[in-house]
């Protein structure tokens, strides 16, 4: 039942069968242990870029090894080894399991899990879905289609990178969980230039897929005019407004608000030990009626999505906020044990040399029936915003920022001219409450998020609709 | 090969424990890293560059007196840089084992292959190479056991909730150590290795008022375990700075005075650091683009590198490709006087190099005469900001707009939290119109500095 991949990079080198495996867990488990896992996990990944119109550098990596987790109540006990072999990870086991008083070492019989449902991913290896050259033909297209753009661009800089991730969950239950991860993306950044003023522009996207996704759609020479798009309209942009004002959000990637208001304020973790703005609050009204949000790992080839977590439960849809209603939170499996419940199959880690935490997946928000126009022709004073850099949030007091790259002034129901980017910054708890109008535009973001959490990143997404909200503060420089 | 000086710091044979035993020994890395030149050059490679390091740790968390987290670290890696002529290609591996070793060279030479000729692409010149250095006091192995981290964590978030009835909860306080050792050789004959510790102690708190609630921190980090703070003064900063952000208030929109506290000044200097290395001077993504020798800060401003300086946290004898580091003027009265340039940079620019591969290391801003309440007293009435949140810098362009949280300040006297606001202008501008910069510095990173006041910036709020 075991993948055979995973079998052949993880087990089959060190000569790990059953019996092996029965005696490594009956080391790390036993008696008096509430969980844990041991996380064998294999990745490679590439990265190729283009700065000057040439291909000038690219790097290959490869990182293996197994983290070993013990847990006991509200204690985690953890060691990793570069090495996956019998001696390095019966060391690391007991290490581990130093946490738990000495218990008698026996075997826990070892049992596959079956995946619950169709993969959402392709197994294949994705730094072999292109040949070399061909990876550098794909970044020169994006070179030639952005310098063809405009003549105001003077530097364009493209990346593409790839990662194929093996990873075996063997949980203290015995079970046994295989996945096999592919990851790519592109990247562009332009810099254009008009009389002495000098702007940037990003745009890019990616996947659980290969790199032929770029070369679909004329997606890689998209991102190029997309990026020098966004280049130019700052070159225009006048001094930000400062203030409390009306803002309407774009659809797609501005959800980067939702993951930072309410996402981070609803993991498990925060919630269980009483430090999140959103503790205790399940039941309550947070949002304007209307609202709905969940957090879903199981879409098809999303950046965020994952056949199973890193602690081998299926990932599923969450729904964090329904009607504005507080619904629940996202659980791995120590704090959904601690706080009674289940799993939500957010357990994630940056890799086995890191531990576990309750993580978000694809966060968005679900349509609603407003026409965006009709949304922006109703503000009368106000910003909008349709894309961003990345967010931030303190948990514990429920504020947040997260930064425009472009946006726009909107005057008597009309966009008038771009302005500066400029830092966002309001409440979890309540901004959510202030949206008066929701779009039928929802969409989900081009792929290029990462979010990161006490020094882990982990790839994610988010999507919404175009949405007004009736009073944010805007961190622009022309007071009003 | 060639037989040029292997040189290791010594290590003090009077701190060598069972505690931060490294796995890997000295010799056997230095071996790795020449079996590796050598197994590239054997590949057809006209130059090739090596590091190997390895790392073990410690780290435990307490939360409520108990024990929270236990992680034992053991780190290493491989990684190489070849050149085929003006070609570069690079590849790193955490795998040890000896078909590792080949594979990852090889993939090193298949991307160079592939990979186009860049004029500037190399090795830096071996005139620049650091051939002897001073033992820069980096290493000081801390026996610290499991039970005494216990101890330690458990007093330092005992103080905290001992200083104020409103401490409510924890995030825990956590203990810290690793020692790592690094050896670097090249083609041209360099090989240079040592070792270096980074101990921490952390503490993070939350209280609650009838408002809501407020999370702090406070933190000490040191090359050496006995540079740290004592555990009841990290559990009562900490205390302090949660308690005193409980009611905070947002301000209406407004231009006022701003004094950054020297852990949020750090990071306008970072700024600044980043504005003038190399990547962002060629890529032309800098508000500071070909400004040596112009005045960017007033003129009492001086800035220096001073990766010499022992013990001192961004300390290094040599870059990241062997060349000497040396103490250094970046801003002199306001002008700035060089970029930080690795070789590669330096030759797009026409330069020589600065040591400066992998960064630019204890940067530090010579304070003024005022210490941190003369500075409140000097601003008199403004914002004090002790916490940013947000990225918000656009480096190509200067403008600068982020999410803050302090205290409003009157007459040189704090008189209530502020949050929920943001803080904005252009970094090239609020350069030139620093005041001051106190006496109060924090040593605690790689960028030295003390609070530092700008006269005016925009505030969003109500």
């Amino acid at each position: 039942m075991i993948d055979s991949l995973a079998q052949q990079t993880l087990l089959d080198p060190a000569g790990l069968g059953d019996s092996e495996l029965s005696t490594l867990l009956g080391t790390t488990f036993g008696h008096g242990i509430d969980g844990g896992d041991c996380y064998f996990q294999f990745a490679s990944q590439e990265g190729w870029s283009l700065e000057d119109g040439i291909v000038k550098s690219a790097s290959f990596n490869i990182e293996r090894g197994v983290g070993i987790r013990v847990v006991r109540g509200e204690q985690t006990g953890f060691a990793y080894s570069d090495d996956i072999a019998m001696p390095a990870m019966l060391e690391a086991a007991r290490t581990a399991r130093s946490i738990a008083a000495a218990g008698q070492s026996g075997r826990i019989a070892v049992a596959s899990r079956a995946p619950s449902r169709p993969a959402l991913y392709a197994p294949d290896n994705p730094l072999d879905s292109l040949g070399e050259q061909a990876k550098i033909d794909l970044l020169k297209e994006v070179d030639a289609a952005a310098r063809a753009a405009d003549p105001r661009v003077t530097q364009v800089m493209c990346s593409l990178a790839g990662v194929h991730e093996v990873v075996l969950v063997l949980n203290a239950r015995g079970e046994l969980t295989t996945d096999v991860r592919p990851l790519v993306r592109l990247n562009v950044q332009v810099i254009v230039e008009q009389g002495g003023r000098r702007e940037s522009g990003t745009s890019g996207g990616g996947g659980r897929f290969g790199y032929q996704y770029f070369r679909e759609a004329d997606r890689a020479a998209g991102y190029a005019r997309e990026a020098v798009r966004q280049a130019l309209v700052n070159l225009e942009a006048r001094e930000a407004p400062a203030g409390t004002m009306k803002v309407v959000l774009g659809p797609g990637w501005p959800g980067v608000l939702l993951h930072e208001a309410i996402g981070h304020g609803l993991e498990g973790d925060f919630n269980r030990k009483g430090t999140s703005a959103f503790s205790g609050r399940v039941g309550e009204q947070v949002a304007a009626k209307g609202i709905t949000i969940v957090d879903d790992g199981t879409l098809e080839g999303r950046r965020g999505s994952l056949n199973v977590d890193d602690e081998g439960n299926p990932t599923q849809q969450t729904v964090l906020i329904e009607d504005g209603v507080l619904r629940g939170y996202m659980q791995d499996e120590m704090n959904a044990r601690l706080m009674g419940t289940r799993s939500t199959g957010n357990g994630r880690r940056e890799s086995y040399a890191r531990l576990p935490m309750p993580r978000m997946t694809n966060t968005y928000m679900l349509g609603g029936d407003a026409d965006p126009e009709e949304i922006l022709a109703s503000v009368d004073d106000g910003l909008y915003a349709v894309n961003f850099g990345g967010g931030q949030v303190d948990i514990t007091s429920g504020k947040f920022v997260f930064s425009a790259s472009e946006a726009y002034r909107v005057e008597k129901g009309k966009v008038t001219y771009p302005v500066k980017g400029a830092t966002l910054i309001g409440n979890g708890p309540d901004v959510l409450t202030r949206v008066s109008m929701i779009g039928n535009d929802m969409r989900l973001d081009s792929g290029i998020g990462t979010c990161g959490k006490e020094g882990q990143g982990v790839p994610v997404g988010v999507g919404q609709p175009t949405l007004r909200i009736d009073g944010m503060t805007v961190g622009g420089t022309q007071a009003a | 090969m060639s037989t040029s000086p292997e040189r290791v710091i010594p290590q003090d044979p009077s701190r060598q424990g069972e505690a931060q035993a490294l796995s890997h020994s000295q010799e056997s890395l230095q071996a790795r890293v020449q079996r590796t030149l050598e197994a590239a050059q054997a590949r057809g490679a006209s130059d090739v560059q090596a590091v190997v390091s390895h790392s073990v740790g410690l780290e435990l968390g307490v939360r409520k007196g108990e024990i929270e987290t236990l992680e034992h670290e053991r780190d290493q890696s491989l990684s190489l840089i070849v050149y085929f002529g003006q070609s570069k290609g690079a590849a790193s591996t955490t795998d040890f084992s000896d078909q590792a070793l080949i594979d990852t060279v090889e993939a090193a030479c298949r991307i160079a292959r592939y990979t186009e000729p860049d004029p500037y692409a190399g090795m830096p010149d071996p005139a620049f190479k650091a051939t002897g250095w001073d033992d820069l006091d980096l290493d000081h192995p801390w026996a610290c056991d499991v039970t005494e981290a216990t101890e330690l964590a458990c007093a330092i978030e005992a103080a905290g909730f001992a200083t104020d009835a409103r401490i409510e909860n924890s995030e825990g306080a956590s203990v810290s150590s690793r020692r790592a050792i690094a050896f670097l050789g090249d083609s041209q004959g360099f090989m240079g290795g040592y070792r270096s510790t980074r101990h921490s102690l952390s503490c993070a708190l939350v209280a609650r008022d009838a408002a809501g609630m407020q999370r702090d921190y406070a933190y000490s980090v040191a090359r050496h375990a006995d540079d740290l703070d004592a555990a009841s003064h990290i559990g009562r900063e900490a205390a302090e700075r949660t308690v005193r952000r409980l009611g905070g208030r947002k301000l209406s929109t407004r231009t006022c005075p701003v004094l950054f506290a020297p852990e949020m000044a750090r990071t306008l200097i970072g700024s600044f650091t980043r504005a003038i290395s190399g990547p962002a001077q060629y890529r032309e993504s800098s508000f500071l683009l070909n400004a040596v020798g112009e005045t960017v800060f007033p003129a009492w401003m001086q800035i220096e590198e001073r990766p010499q300086t022992p013990r001192a946290l961004g300390s290094a004898p040599f870059d990241g490709e062997g060349v000497r580091t040396r103490n250094r003027a970046l801003i002199a009265d306001g002008v700035l006087q060089s970029y930080t340039l690795d070789s590669y940079a330096a030759r797009r620019l026409g330069l020589e190099t600065t040591g400066n591969a992998g960064g630019a290391r204890n940067v530090t801003v010579t304070p003024g005469d005022k210490d941190f309440d003369a500075l409140l007293a000097e601003m008199g009435t403004g914002f004090l900001v002790t916490e940013l949140i947000g990225q918000g810098v656009n480096m190509v362009t200067g403008d600068y707009s982020r999410g803050a949280a302090g205290f409003w300040v009157e007459h040189g006297e704090l008189q209530y939290p502020v949050e929920e606001v943001t803080i904005a202008g252009n970094l090239k501008d609020m350069f030139q119109r620093m005041a001051a910069v106190g006496t109060d510095v924090d040593r605690r990173g790689n960028i030295h500095t003390g609070s530092i006041l700008i006269e005016s910036m925009t505030v969003a709020g109500d």
